[in-house]
């Protein structure tokens, strides 16, 4: 019985229950070619468009490794404090599967090139309230990664039950990291946020380094989760279980936090955890029991005859480690010190992913506040509509700091900006070729406002005589008036001055 | 001199000459190979159409003159163990039915550089794994001196073909002796160069650390020619050496031992090797010493462990390079009725489509890998391999070339050792060392044993990156030979003249 009827809620099981948790996290790098060969590794080209003999494993080829590739893996080393192996092979693990060309993958075993780093991540533990986790990273080894198999036929996608099966090895001998942890003790009921935070942290660290462009629901960052929970007090450690399929962040969240609940449940009936792997359904967010220990394989890993041993030198690392970018925390310290910001606002800029495009906003010229008032508000709201990401919006930084240019000068004013926004969105150009397609600008020649005002005058006597009594307040219904007239163009603050001129 | 029994330096210089063409040098072995190899059955493949559209182009490039490469129009017989654009590529095994490939090996390629004319793909023990070519899914190669007995293996086609005049030059592969071995018991030269200094991209793996492919010819000169030809730096094989080819040719050429140090290596010889093999070797390395050589004895007391090491190792490698035939992207499919699933087809596809001896070494290495038993086979394996290579540092520090016989015995009769593996594999006693250290060797043939009347070969071995000297002893050791003999020990051949 590997799954109870009935769960434990999280914070009973915690009353119980230390979790330990760990994570392997495999990235595809973005190397313009393969691990092994010199194929192309564009995302969604035509099924095995990009294969050649070395990649598909035809008789008789023989892999030779992307020194790209060990580049970028050296940099995700560094980055993340690990030790750089002076000299190592890559290793065969030997297994059966039709998506694998050789039914052997090349990866590395005993000799990984990056170990024993780690990773800080400020974890939110609720109300407002962060600390620091620092994450241990065991290691950091290169593999190819298997081609894609489509089954066809079944109700589930699965192999089982399946009329047919479809391989595409454009994926095969792509690049891969993987990213192992260490076990994560002592973390209690954060254990969940800090998987996720970890993962968050991890991308965001990935993707700084631009090697790779870590999309989870490309799969070019997938991720399984080790979960195992100890009584309290009692210093034993449980059985783990690993969680494979778990495709977003909030996934990785959510699988700790189920496999905690099922765990707790199955020992508080007397049963015992079955070491297996376990696959985590996205829309139930419950996992199922998948391979276990019993039928694992033997690998038979030994090391890969085809290719010399990776040697890089201390030297080559230094100019690595000399070339790498501020690292994601470092920068989150620094921008929000610069930009005097509160923890949660770092944090909700986090959320929304707009750091990045807050940060290239304010590097083109408009102000922190500015920058993210226009993305956090206006442009979320966008997003959300047309259920993208804030970085598929068809509006660079550049535009939304030149809107915000426009309506610090009073060029243009908000409502003038979002019809601006609209039109960049709309592909009709930048905002100042918008502002002239659709002539925006905002009205301040006292010439072409006066008229509006006078009519505005005569249209409310009721009014204009509370001002001239003294009621300026009143002003607003005037302003009101000459805007709509004007189609909102008007320079709002100048026809205030002119109404009350007229009036005083 | 009929065309095809010229050396390839003689047909090089006839046909730049213009005395011969290439269709004619080209045509004339086609006809030898259909007046002969039903008996000797050296070919898996015969390409005449390609053969000759490649001769075609290389005499109208000379018409033209057009730049030509050193073995343009010269025949070349390839070990079907080579990716062969467009050429079936069996590796003698029923699992590659059909197969034919969507790329040349860089060997093949370079071939085709040189303007040598590729007459077809030679029979060889299934994915190399043999000594007398018996493995194979089509049947034994027949040795030209006795048609009775093995031709070696498992490039045994390729050193047939050279032997029986079907072609002057062959390709074959070396993991354990598979180009010595069949050379030395067919009476011609063979060499398997520095591990890294000819391609492997292309050829279809046995075992990844060990396989050297290599050239056969019918004198040493030819050899260095063919040698030369395919050697050097190939950035598709990481394991492949970036330096200079070893000036071979020049070697052969010069034929000159006067002042080289010679071992002779102390454990490969005495008890369980044929008398006969043992006197003309000895009487080799007398000549060796006559012609200026200084000869000494050299011990390498971890040889014995050689070939116990070699079948961990190499069954290891092949366990998993054989892994890839599954049925799946090409080759035999066995039962896809649409009522089994894909593991069952592979099963089925590997279960009929490799031979006995393949099983046998897939099955040893899988359990040589497997977790629990690694450290204790692999593992010590590796380390028996280190010594090796520490034995030949400490005898190469004393001497320039180590000698040896080739093989313990002459050839031996299709079907005597068939059902004996271990008997088998002992043909392999003197050729394993060297693969295991990758180093340089050479078999060159040294006479006939008198009590069978069958080829003996003189083994030499050279320091990585050192093959050159092999050429320089093997061609001194030829020259003094056949003067003795008073023409090619290969002249003596019979066992086509019935």
């Amino acid at each position: 019985m590997t799954t109870p009827d009935t769960l434990v809620p999280f914070a009973e099981a915690m009353e119980r229950y230390e979790p330990v948790i760990g994570l392997e996290t495999h990235v595809e790098l973005g190397t313009r070619t393969k691990m092994f060969c010199g194929c192309g590794t564009a995302f969604g080209a035509e099924p095995n468009s990009q294969v050649c003999p070395v990649c598909l494993g035809l008789p008789g080829s023989l892999p030779v490794v992307n020194r790209n590739a060990i580049e970028y893996a050296i940099r995700i080393g560094l980055a993340l404090n690990c030790s750089i192996a002076p000299w190592g092979r890559f290793a065969r693990k030997n297994y059966f599967y039709p998506d694998m060309p050789k039914n052997f993958q090349i990866s590395q075993y005993d000799e990984p090139l990056c170990v024993d780093g780690w990773l800080e991540v400020l974890v939110e533990t609720g109300h407002g309230e962060h600390r620091t986790v620092r994450v241990g990273i065991e290691r950091v080894h290169l593999e190819e990664d298997t081609g894609k198999s489509l089954h066809v036929g079944g109700a589930t996608g699965r192999i089982h039950g399946a009329d047919y099966s479809l391989v595409d090895y454009n994926r095969a001998g792509i690049p891969l990291v993987e990213i192992v942890t260490k076990t994560i003790e002592g973390t209690g009921a954060d254990a969940p946020v800090v998987a996720r935070t970890y993962v968050t942290e991890l991308r965001d660290l990935i993707r700084s380094l631009g090697v790779s462009d870590v999309r989870m629901e490309e799969g070019s960052l997938r991720c399984d989760v080790n979960t195992s929970l100890s009584p309290r007090g009692s210093g034993v450690w449980g059985t783990r279980t690993e969680t494979k399929n778990v495709n977003s962040l909030r996934s990785v969240e959510r699988a700790v936090q189920f496999e905690i609940e099922r765990q707790a449940a199955v020992l508080d009936g007397g049963g015992r955890i079955v070491q297996e792997t376990r696959h985590f359904h996205e829309d139930t967010g419950t996992t199922t029991a998948g391979r276990s220990k019993e039928e694992a394989q033997d690998y038979r890993y030994f090391p890969e005859p085809d290719l010399v041993p990776i040697a890089p030198s201390a030297d080559w690392v230094e100019q690595i480690r000399a070339a790498l970018p501020e690292a994601p925390a470092a920068r989150r310290a620094r921008l929000q010190a610069e930009w005097a910001l509160s923890e949660a606002d770092m944090t909700a800029l986090r959320n929304a992913d707009a750091l990045d495009l807050v940060a290239e906003t304010v590097a083109a010229g408009a102000s922190p506040a500015d920058a993210r008032k226009w993305w956090l508000g206006e442009l979320a709201r966008r997003a959300n509509e047309a259920a993208t990401g804030l970085d598929e919006l068809a509006i660079t930084p550049a535009d939304v700091a030149r809107v915000a240019a426009l309506v610090a000068t009073g060029a243009l004013n908000d409502k003038l900006a979002r019809q601006v926004i609209d039109g960049v969105l709309a592909g009709e150009g930048a905002p100042d070729e918008v502002v002239a397609a659709r002539g925006l600008a905002v009205v301040s020649d006292d010439g072409a406002l006066t008229a509006a005002v006078d009519e505005a005058i005569a249209a409310n006597p009721d009014v204009a005589a509370r001002i001239r009594e003294g009621k300026v307040n009143a002003a607003g219904v005037l302003v009101g008036a000459v805007m709509k007239a004007t189609r909102g163009q008007a320079d709002a603050a100048r026809v205030r001055e002119l109404i009350l001129a007229r009036l005083s | 001199m009929e065309l095809t029994h010229m050396t390839a330096a003689e047909l090089s210089a006839a046909l730049t000459a213009g005395q011969v063409s290439a269709t004619e040098v080209t045509q004339a072995h086609l006809d030898r190979i259909a007046a002969v190899d039903e008996r000797v059955h050296a070919f898996l493949h015969v390409a005449a159409d390609s053969a000759l559209a490649q001769a075609a182009d290389v005499d109208e490039r000379r018409r033209t003159g057009a730049p030509l490469g050193p073995l343009a129009g010269v025949p070349v017989a390839v070990k079907d163990v080579f990716a062969t654009a467009g050429l079936p590529t069996t590796c003698g095994s029923r699992i590659l039915d059909g197969w034919r490939p969507p790329y040349d090996a860089t060997i093949t390629q370079r071939l085709k550089g040189a303007g040598a004319i590729i007459l077809g793909k030679t029979n060889m023990d299934e994915f190399a794994m043999g000594s007398s070519t018996e493995n194979s899914a089509f049947g034994p190669s027949h040795n030209p001196w006795d048609l009775t007995k093995i031709p070696g293996g498992s490039s045994g086609g390729s050193a047939a073909a050279v032997a029986a005049y079907e072609a002057p030059l062959s390709i074959g592969t070396d993991t354990g002796g598979s180009i010595r071995q069949p050379a030395a018991v067919c009476g011609i030269v063979g060499t398997k160069p520095t591990y890294g200094g000819s391609s492997r991209y292309g050829v279809v793996a046995f075992a990844s650390s060990l396989d050297t492919p290599g050239p056969f010819g019918r004198t040493v000169l030819d050899t260095a020619l063919l040698h030369e030809a395919i050697s050097g730096y190939d950035p598709m094989d990481s394991t492949s050496i970036d330096a200079p080819v070893p000036p071979v040719l020049a070697a052969a050429r010069q034929a000159d031992v006067s002042g080289m140090r010679i071992g002779v290596v102390t454990e490969l010889g005495g008890e369980g090797y044929q008398p006969g093999v043992l006197s003309r070797f000895a009487e080799a390395v007398e000549l060796l010493e006559s012609l200026g050589a200084k000869v000494t004895e050299v011990s390498c007391p971890h040889f014995k462990y050689a070939l116990p090491a070699y079948y961990l190792i190499a069954p290891s490698e092949c366990s998993s390079n054989l892994a890839r035939f599954d049925a799946m992207r090409y080759g035999l499919r066995v039962g896809d009725d649409g009522t089994r699933d894909a593991e069952e087809v592979m099963a089925l596809t590997r279960a009929q489509g490799f031979g006995a001896e393949v099983k046998r070494r897939i099955i040893l290495g899988a359990y040589a890998l497997s977790s629990g038993y690694y450290d204790a086979y692999y593992g010590k394996a590796q380390q028996v391999r280190t010594l090796i290579i520490r034995d030949f540092d400490a005898a190469f520090s004393q001497v320039d070339v180590l000698v040896s016989p080739a093989t313990p015995t002459t050839a031996f009769g299709i079907g005597e050792r068939a059902d004996d593996p271990m008997a088998m594999y002992l043909a392999d006693l003197c050729t394993i060392p060297s693969d295991l250290a990758g180093n340089a060797a050479i078999s060159v043939p040294c006479g006939l044993a008198p009590e069978d009347g069958l080829p003996v070969g003189l083994q030499v071995m050279a320091p990585a990156l050192a093959d050159d000297r092999l050429y320089r002893v093997a061609a001194a050791a030829e020259a003094a030979l056949v003067g003795q003999w008073g023409q090619p020990l290969l002249a003596g051949a019979k066992g086509l003249s019935s």
